[in-house]
């Protein structure tokens, strides 16, 4: 059997290491933050301006003054800071932050990756994820390993428009994890999921990997 | 000391607005937005304005208001996804839009406003973002030139001022207002509170007064939420 989300977000909890700053986007890598071991202390970084962001507020806790990248109402913790725009990215940009998990449209063998665009449809905006791949020390992407139309997403290049370059440190899909160990350097094949067989991986993926 | 504060938005956008102005406007999603300034903006009637901001309001809200009066001729932002008539006149040609990576966009107003005219940064190298775009190579990595930007007025709102102007904004709220503030050839800052002078930590304002020109008390913040998201108390 394949991982769901869930599962696939337990896995890519396994990778939080004890005292990282972390940014999660929006989607399934939400979904990250459920499934932090105990022992291990993240920080998460919102780039609208928070570190520390804490939990969804109760009903009488709600403040329209304070939410997420993703628009949503959450709550502070003893740890938290607030700063500008600017401050956000720049400790972004200026790679302080230690992880960021994203979602992904296509990931191509090199570690390009697209998620913000599909020319001919309203584009919405890249909002932050250029920043965060090319500042971030390390990019795991979080996605379906096909398309609904059945289209492998881990590709030999990517076809849409890039967010970054050579930025995909690992990919965590419903089927198997592929990592590399350094920028530059090919994806191999970490981990398959339960019932997962690597012919079956091959079958289904574009790109290459070692196994 | 000039008195900096007006009775209103109306009052505080007096002889700085005129067709074809650039503004710049606070806020991330529906958070921290100038709400009060953007409403008198429609009343003004003003047109032909290129509206630096991250996001463009949505349907009948923030800078929403703008676009359904037609007022916003260009947009400059990172992300656009919460407003349908900004969807329908972009696909229709009827506006120009300029999209600019979050921190980019950030970085490009904190330049402005910093005397800065360009910086070269690495975000977006070998993306739709560096095209036409000087590259220059430090060490062996590419970087892009990007511009400074600064607006003909910037509109931002805080939570706090004093009678100098300076300014304190309440979490989240904070985002681009105070870059955007120091990019304003005029700065005007709507506020929920004015204190007495004194009454701020002169160690904990975010924006010193210096700059902003004008700024007023708004009233009745409606401050809207685009995502509620709440947790229940589970019965222990």
């Amino acid at each position: 059997m394949a991982w769901n989300r869930d599962e696939q977000a337990a896995r890519a909890a396994r990778e939080l290491q004890d005292g990282f700053y972390v940014n999660l986007g929006i989607g399934m890598p939400t979904l990250v933050a459920n499934h932090i071991a105990p022992g291990i202390d993240i920080t998460l970084q919102s780039e609208n301006g928070m570190l520390g962001m804490g939990p969804f507020p109760y009903e009488d806790e709600i403040d329209a003054d304070l939410i997420n990248a993703g628009k949503q109402t959450i709550t502070e913790l003893r740890r938290s800071s607030y700063f500008s725009s600017a401050e956000s990215f720049a400790m972004i940009r200026g790679g302080h932050i230690d992880l960021s998990i994203l979602g992904a449209m296509e990931v191509a063998e090199n570690g390009d990756l697209a998620n913000w665009m599909i020319p001919g449809k309203m584009v919405k905006g890249m909002g932050g994820a250029m920043d965060l791949v090319a500042g971030v020390k390390r990019i795991i992407v979080l996605m379906e390993h096909n398309s609904k139309a059945g289209e492998a997403k881990f590709k030999t290049t990517c076809t849409l428009p890039l967010t970054g370059k050579n930025v995909v440190d690992m990919v965590i899909s419903d089927l198997c994890v592929l990592a590399r160990p350094a920028k530059g350097e090919a994806f191999r094949l970490v981990e398959l999921a339960p019932g997962v067989s690597l012919e079956e991986l091959r079958g289904k993926t574009e790109g290459a990997f070692e196994a | 000391m000039p008195n900096k504060l007006y009775a209103d938005a109306a009052a505080a956008l007096e002889g700085v607005v005129f067709d074809g102005m650039t503004i710049m406007s606070g806020g991330f999603g529906l958070c921290g937005i100038p709400e009060k300034l953007i409403a008198a903006l429609k009343a003004s009637g003003t047109k032909n304005i290129t509206a630096i901001s991250n996001n463009a309001g949505v349907d009948g809200f923030g800078l929403g208001l703008l676009l359904e009066t037609r007022q916003i001729s260009k947009m400059i932002a990172s992300y656009v996804g919460e407003n349908k008539e900004f969807e329908r006149q972009y696909l229709a040609g009827e506006l120009q839009l300029e999209f600019n990576p979050q921190g980019t966009l950030a970085e490009r107003i904190r330049a402005g406003g910093a005397g800065i005219p360009g910086f070269y940064t690495k975000v977006g190298v070998g993306t739709l973002v560096a095209e036409g775009k000087d590259v220059k190579s430090f060490g062996d990595e590419g970087y892009i030139l990007e511009t400074g930007l600064v607006a003909d007025v910037a509109l931002v709102k805080a939570w706090k001022a004093d009678p100098y102007g300076n300014l304190v904004f309440r979490k989240t709220a904070r985002n681009f207002n105070p870059v955007m503030a120091t990019a304003g050839k005029v700065t005007i800052a709507e506020v929920e509170e004015l204190v007495e002078a004194g009454a701020l930590d002169p160690d904990a304002i975010h924006t010193p007064g210096v700059y902003v020109q004008r700024m007023f008390v708004g009233k009745d913040y409606e401050k809207r939420i685009e995502q509620r998201t709440v947790r229940t108390r589970d019965a222990a």
